[in-house]
């Protein structure tokens, strides 16, 4: 019997998904014996023809990381649906929108401005811009155009399956490909990790107090946490209650809290506002019945930024999707 | 008859890479471009963060490096919080940061440019890759080459909590001090380290330098450009990955400045052009005249060999030895060969791993006080070190509550912008005549850009490695005429 064809491909990323596939290190090979990758352009050869030539449905599954933000890569993905089975989005970013969704915040010219124009390194007095088209004496240079707002894969194409991460940890790879393999895949747009939160799996999740309450918030710079001591008790803000788990709790092993990486769980529909109203939740509860207007206002300038980090890796797959430019 | 030649690396959307060569009406080339068709927009998007997770969003920039990043943004904090880590803290970083240069440096001179060498450059292109590699070195090699990146990457996720982004730094530290349990593997990781890079560089000598042919290629005049060099050094002007002043030496080998990362805006400016999303970076002083080398024009190089260039030596015994011996049979300093980017990348496999073992073994690193809680207001901090592809420059600014205000990244890459066009053009100038194309064009155009194992992840995304090619010959009208691949 013929081996099943696999494809990987990358949009808007970073890399780190594809090594996140060589640090199967030897279980790779495994893989390799199991299908055949039909196309995986950091190792192989791949042309877009050739894509082209396949059938429809002829992949039996694409596992596509990187966000969309410019037309080639809505292009290539439309076309990987079209001559795959399954369509896995690979990654925080594919599923998500990533850390490169922040730039939802601003829009294509906004951002032109910043790195062509205005960083402090720049000497460019006439105020050049990359042109989608660039007429030179010999012939005409051409770009990609770059899109205003950044959107997650299942806002271009239809996804079968999720694997959350950034990048996604090895063992969830494995799963998913031996689920493929054995075709014990669960429902459609599942996401393929643990149904549970980060907290219900957290290490110091023992320790967290039946009642969390908070007085105070404090960033992650101003105190040296307690390493068994959940963050969220000492005041530093967490993402594990809103979180999916099946990261290994890698961040919280280093001493650090979670920024929310895997996604919110299947019962939660927007990450971010979800964060905010857990955080809500214990924040001066202790004491609300005696605190102004004035107090509340002071208590709730703690976070900075909430925008950036209740959303850091969430925001085109939120409600909010991007901020309305004037 | 005008022709337009199109190199496009059919990976990634036959984008993120693109070449675009011009022949005048006598067929020989006019001009070469290098486009980089992708951007992201970090400078912009950083704004409005806390500081304090810069560290965490911009690796992002790169999953190849994400812990230069992670470093560099670190000290960036240290400079912008005005906080000094402990003693420890400093080590445990520059030892996290050692291991992954020496991964890093691994993963390249094995996987993606070293096959040009050790498989030959005129081996078949289906040879030319790792199992290539296997088969010249043989399979106990080939399984200590991923062994010994295996356990490198694992000291990055043990202090850095993930290999791939890790999360470890913040102003005055890192969040995680080194058990005594740990270090012992680190030690024995070290050791086993040292042997590595060693074999390696005697793989380099007995496959490359004994081969009269493959030494021909290095020393050849069709990689060859005479340019500035930039890196950071020591007290003693020694390579440094971590710390230390910025560098720059001139195309004869002279000082030409020293500088501290603050001032780094009096010493670097950046050029745009319109047929692509990638800056030009240049020496300030010497300033922008196009895509030329010599002592006339500002464009400098970075990584491997401009490091060992900008230098007086390497800070480790071994080293040392090797750095010399490089310089003995290139005929001195500063060598101009792009080619040599190899052998020079090898030297600095042997050093971060001597330096690796050191940090290793010593006790300071067990000191379990691995923060300083910063008290100044912030403001602004800049903070360099050196990625495997070169200098790379994280500059923030705040509002008194440390919100980020401003961001300018000089990643390492870009700075090598201008001349990776430059070799790239001299490339096809050499290869092509009165319009005929070689064969080897393909071959000889990739060798000329993999030697400075151009991270376009940092720049565009796309990887380096086997990039499979093919060049469409266009007349005037844009109809291909002849098509070369390499698969």
């Amino acid at each position: 019997m013929a081996k099943p064809k696999v494809a990987f491909y990358w949009c808007a990323s970073c890399g780190g998904c594809e090594e996140a596939v060589v640090d199967l290190n030897e279980d790779i090979l495994k893989v390799v014996e199991a299908v055949d990758i039909v196309f995986w352009p950091v190792a192989l050869d791949f042309k877009k023809k050739d894509v082209e030539a396949m059938g429809d449905g002829e992949i039996a599954a694409s596992f596509i990381n990187g966000a969309i933000r410019t037309e080639e890569q809505e292009e290539m993905v439309k076309l990987l649906r079209k001559k795959s089975g399954l369509i896995v989005a690979f990654g925080s970013c594919s599923h998500l929108g990533g850390i490169p969704g922040l730039a939802n915040f601003w829009n294509r010219e906004t951002i032109f401005t910043k790195v062509y124009k205005t960083v402090p390194s720049m000497a460019n007095p006439s105020g050049i811009v990359p042109q989608q088209k660039t007429n030179i004496p010999e012939g005409e240079l051409t770009l990609p155009e770059f899109y205003d707002t950044v959107k997650t894969l299942d806002q271009t194409i239809d996804v079968d399956y999720y694997l959350p991460g950034c990048a996604p940890p090895p063992d969830l790879i494995m799963n998913a490909v031996t689920a493929i393999l054995e075709s014990k895949l669960p429902e459609k747009g599942a996401v393929l990790a643990p149904e549970k939160s980060l907290c219900d799996t957290c290490p110091r999740g023992e320790k967290k107090p039946e009642k969390l309450s908070i007085k105070e918030i404090k960033r992650p710079y101003e105190i040296i946490p307690n390493p068994e001591k959940c963050f969220l008790e000492e005041g530093i803000i967490c993402l594990g209650p809103v979180t999916r788990s099946g990261c290994g709790e890698r961040c919280i092993n280093a001493n650090m809290p979670c920024r929310g990486c895997f996604g919110p769980t299947k019962e939660v529909v927007d990450q971010g506002a979800k964060g905010i109203s857990a955080i809500a939740s214990i924040l001066g509860v202790e004491d609300e019945e005696k605190m102004t207007e004035e107090d509340t206002k002071k208590l709730i300038d703690q976070i900075v930024d909430p925008a950036g980090l209740f959303y850091m890796y969430s925001l085109p797959s939120s409600l909010l999707k991007r901020k309305r430019m004037a | 008859m005008a022709k337009r030649i199109t190199i496009d690396p059919i990976t990634r959307l036959e984008g993120h890479g693109k070449i675009e060569i011009f022949l005048n009406d006598k067929g020989n080339v006019e001009k070469a471009f290098f486009q980089v068709p992708e951007l992201r927009g970090f400078e912009k998007f950083s704004e409005g963060r806390m500081a304090e997770e810069m560290p965490r969003i911009t690796p992002k920039i790169c999953g190849v490096c994400p812990t230069a990043h992670h470093m560099a943004s670190g000290k960036a904090l240290d400079d912008l919080f005005h906080v000094t880590p402990p003693s420890s803290a400093k080590k445990i970083r520059e030892l996290i940061n050692s291991a992954f240069m020496a991964e890093d440096h691994t993963l390249h001179f094995f996987f993606l440019g070293g096959p040009d060498f050790i498989v030959g450059p005129q081996a078949p292109a289906g040879e030319r890759n790792i199992l290539g590699v296997i088969q010249k070195v043989g399979l106990d090699a080939g399984k200590k080459v991923i062994n010994i990146r295996k356990r490198l990457r694992n000291i990055i996720t043990k202090q850095g909590g993930r290999v791939i982004h890790p999360v470890c730094n913040l102003p005055g530290g890192v969040s995680k001090g080194v058990t005594k349990e740990d270090r012992e593997e680190y030690i024995q990781t070290g050791k086993d380290a040292v042997e590595f890079a060693r074999f390696a560089l005697k793989a380099f000598e007995d496959i490359v330098l004994k081969n009269k042919e493959y030494v021909d290629v290095i020393v050849g005049d069709i990689y060859k450009h005479k340019t500035y060099y930039m890196g950071l050094v020591d007290e003693d002007n020694k390579v440094n990955f971590y710390d230390g002043d910025i560098r720059v030496v001139d195309p004869e080998g002279k000082e030409f400045a020293k500088f501290k990362s603050r001032e780094y805006l009096n010493h670097i400016e950046e050029h745009v052009e319109p047929w692509s999303y990638i800056k030009f970076p240049y020496l300030k002083d010497v300033g922008w005249k196009g895509f030329v080398d010599g002592k006339d024009s500002g464009v400098y190089r970075v990584a491997p060999l401009a490091r060992l260039n900008a230098s007086d030596g390497m800070a480790t015994p071994l080293a040392q030895v090797e750095y010399e011996k490089m310089y003995d049979i290139l005929g001195g300093k500063p060598v101009h060969n792009t080619l040599a980017y190899h052998w020079a990348r090898l030297v600095e496999l042997l050093y971060a791993t001597e330096r690796l073992l050191e940090l290793a073994q010593d006790e300071e690193i067990l000191d379990p006080d691995v923060r300083n809680i910063p008290t100044a207001v912030p403001d602004e901090g800049i903070g360099v070190v050196e990625a495997p592809r070169g200098t790379l420059y994280h500059h923030y600014k705040t509002d008194d509550n440390g919100v980020i205000t401003g961001v300018n990244l000089i990643v390492a890459t870009v700075n090598n912008a201008a001349s990776i066009c430059m070799s790239i053009e001299k490339a096809a100038k050499g290869l092509i005549k009165e319009g005929k194309v070689s064969e080897e064009l393909l071959n000889m155009v990739e060798m000329a850009f993999r030697a400075y194992d151009p991270c376009l992840a940092c720049a565009t995304h796309s990887l380096p490695g086997h990039m499979p090619l093919e060049i469409n010959i266009r007349d005037h009208e844009t109809n291909i005429i002849e098509t070369v691949r390499r698969l």
